[in-house]
């Protein structure tokens, strides 16, 4: 393929090093030891761990399904699964419809997009960790700007727990990661529009299209491709979310905003249980799949759909 | 354009707002107020209050923190006490520096790793390089709240448990696939033909890696570095499980279980110590927001 120098002062040993299968296997070297000691490794142990009783502290026996039966059982787990499931599809198409008009929005001709862009960002740049911090306090029960802003507007006549009810809590942890998730769907999805080329426009207006064809038969086609993979991450990363609602409820009330992630959290960590906080992680992986292959295979359809209409 | 559709197109031209003629864009211009203008300022109320209630919290003495009177939304006598009391009662100035230590030391090591692994899987193509690079994207895909619980043991058995080495070492699992497959794109730009007049030139491959593709993929580097840096910072799941000891912990982990112990929350502090936390973050994006942009971006369009 490429043409190989056959200079004579190199040694065997400078040749062997140039050898693309060794220096390969020595450049791939400190990633994949790496990767392969504290991703790899602990991916396998973690499934191994949910099939055993292990304690922090105790190595587990194996006791093969139990740890799952005891779960599919476990009321705490189930509402942990219901919740996990309500917070990722009520913020996943809620931070999806604003996500993409933002970036409709910041797609048109406006003064000073490129500041406007930067700033739009900051929410997910800075730690969740601290901005769930700065949530908690605007959802504060007594001290609340909300309650106090609603109050002054005559709309509520006493502050809102936010917090301290299940439902509200629900909506509260969902509307924080919604303002966190909307800023990434919308940069990566201007991206994705600026790729398109003002001639689909042109030609789209030559023929009478109004805007909403436009938007329906120009641009959502062809952003296809780039939705299915950012909403794919979107929808990974809000199903294993863990900070918002640490910070936010710790799952309170009654368990209300527990997610699996928190709940493997209380079990193995807070509770000692590795075993079976090491079940409920693993109970997430079929899901998580189910979303790579569902956007993997609708991802391939819909670029052969493309290619078929193109053409 | 007729005049019978003028109406109609007036009304309706709102998008393709780049090619829209003079006349259409005067007539409307109220309408762009209502359909961009006031939605996009809506946004940002939303998407930049938090902050400013940082701001405001963090300067507010706490008579007018605590009390529902007056104006909440400006500070009549800005103190610093809440900022005095972060960074000389609790161990802020400790987890200030754990965080900028472990981050900076977590990325620089993904880096190195990144660059030798992308340059092999996108140049050197052995054999198997393609299912390489399919498992680096896989091992991108592996969220750390699945992780956490097996590596807590593993960390435990290598006796890392409560370092800061703990972090360092196991960040890179989350940094290491994203730098990579960002480099590759970045690589796989750079012509062929540069390195193959380097090698009939009878320069090895390490020095074509060091003098011909760094140089070039500097953009790459920064990319990768900036959004891996921002990244460690904003780690919580690993920090909060690996390190127990209060001189160990880094600033997300300290702010919610340090300063939040007992039934009075001290708010002043707390957002302070939030504030400052995000701030070295979000100066060092400002400076490089499009690397970071393109970096997002990059990472997610393959």
């Amino acid at each position: 393929m490429v043409a190989r120098p056959k200079a004579t002062q190199q040694t065997a040993l400078a040749r062997a090093l140039d050898h693309r299968g060794v220096l390969g296997a020595m450049f791939m070297l400190p990633a994949a030891l790496l990767l392969l000691v504290f991703l790899t490794y602990p991916l396998g142990l973690g499934t191994y761990l949910g099939f055993t009783d292990a304690k922090i502290g105790r190595p587990g026996h194996w006791i093969g399904l139990e740890n799952f039966e005891y779960l599919w059982g476990d009321a705490v787990t189930r509402l942990a699964l219901f919740n996990t499931l309500f917070y990722t599809v009520v913020a996943s198409v809620i931070k999806f419809g604003l996500g993409l008009w933002l970036a409709l929005l910041l797609n048109k001709h406006v003064p000073f997009k490129a500041a406007l862009r930067a700033v739009v960002l900051l929410p997910f740049i800075v730690p969740t960790a601290l901005s769930a911090i700065a949530f908690w306090w605007i959802y504060d029960s007594q001290f609340s700007i909300l309650s106090w802003g609603l109050l002054k507007l005559g709309l509520i006549d006493q502050y809102i727990d936010f917090l301290g009810q299940p439902w509200h809590a629900r909506f509260s942890t969902i509307a924080a990661n919604i303002w966190r998730g909307v800023p990434f769907v919308a940069i990566t999805l201007l991206a994705g529009l600026q790729t398109i080329s003002p001639s689909y426009y042109e030609a789209a207006s030559l023929d009478g299209a109004s805007p909403w064809q436009q938007f329906r038969y120009v641009t959502l086609p062809l952003l296809t491709p780039i939705i299915a993979v950012v909403m794919t991450f979107s929808v990974l990363m809000t199903f294993t979310d863990f900070q918002l609602i640490y910070v936010l409820t710790r799952g309170g009330p009654l368990n209300s905003t527990h997610l699996m992630a928190t709940l493997s959290f209380q079990r193995a960590i807070s509770g000692g249980s590795l075993g079976e906080g090491a079940a409920i992680a693993t109970a997430m992986v079929p899901f998580l799949l189910a979303v790579i292959l569902l956007s993997y295979f609708g991802l391939q359809s819909r670029t052969w759909q493309q290619g078929g209409t193109d053409k | 354009m007729n005049d019978s559709s003028a109406a109609a197109a007036a009304a309706s031209a709102v998008t393709g707002a780049g090619e829209s003629q003079g006349m259409n864009y005067l007539v409307s211009l109220p309408r762009r107020i209502v359909t961009v203008y006031a939605p996009l300022a809506a946004f940002l109320i939303v998407l930049l209050f938090p902050f400013y209630w940082m701001i405001v919290t963090t300067f507010k003495p706490n008579e007018e923190l605590l009390s529902r009177e007056g104006n909440p939304f400006w500070v009549k006598n800005p103190t610093l006490a809440h900022v005095k009391k972060l960074l000389f009662d609790t161990a802020y100035p400790d987890w200030l520096w754990n965080t900028i230590l472990v981050s900076v030391t977590a990325t620089f090591i993904s880096l190195f790793a990144s660059v030798l692994a992308a340059y092999a899987v996108e140049r050197l193509r052995f054999r198997s390089a393609r299912y390489v690079g399919m498992s680096i994207f896989l091992a991108y895909l592996v969220p750390p709240s699945i992780l956490f619980i097996p590596l807590a043991a593993v960390i435990y058995k290598l006796q890392l448990f409560d370092t800061r080495l703990a972090l360092i070492l196991t960040y890179p699992t989350f940094l290491i696939p994203f730098a990579t497959w960002l480099l590759m794109g970045y690589f796989k730009s750079i012509p062929i033909e540069l390195e193959e007049c380097a090698l009939i030139d009878g320069a090895t491959r390490l020095q074509i890696l060091v003098k011909i593709i760094l140089p070039l993929a500097v953009p790459g580097l920064i990319s990768a570095g900036i959004f891996a840096f921002t990244l460690s910072w904003n780690e919580f799941i690993y920090a909060l499980t690996f390190v127990s000891s209060s001189e160990v912990k880094t600033v997300p982990v300290g702010v919610v279980t340090e300063l939040v112990e007992g039934d009075v929350y001290h708010w002043g502090s707390l957002m302070a110590g939030a504030l400052l936390g995000s701030l070295p973050v979000a100066v060092l994006y400002s400076f490089f927001v499009e690397y970071y942009v393109s970096g997002l971006t990059g990472a997610i369009k393959e």
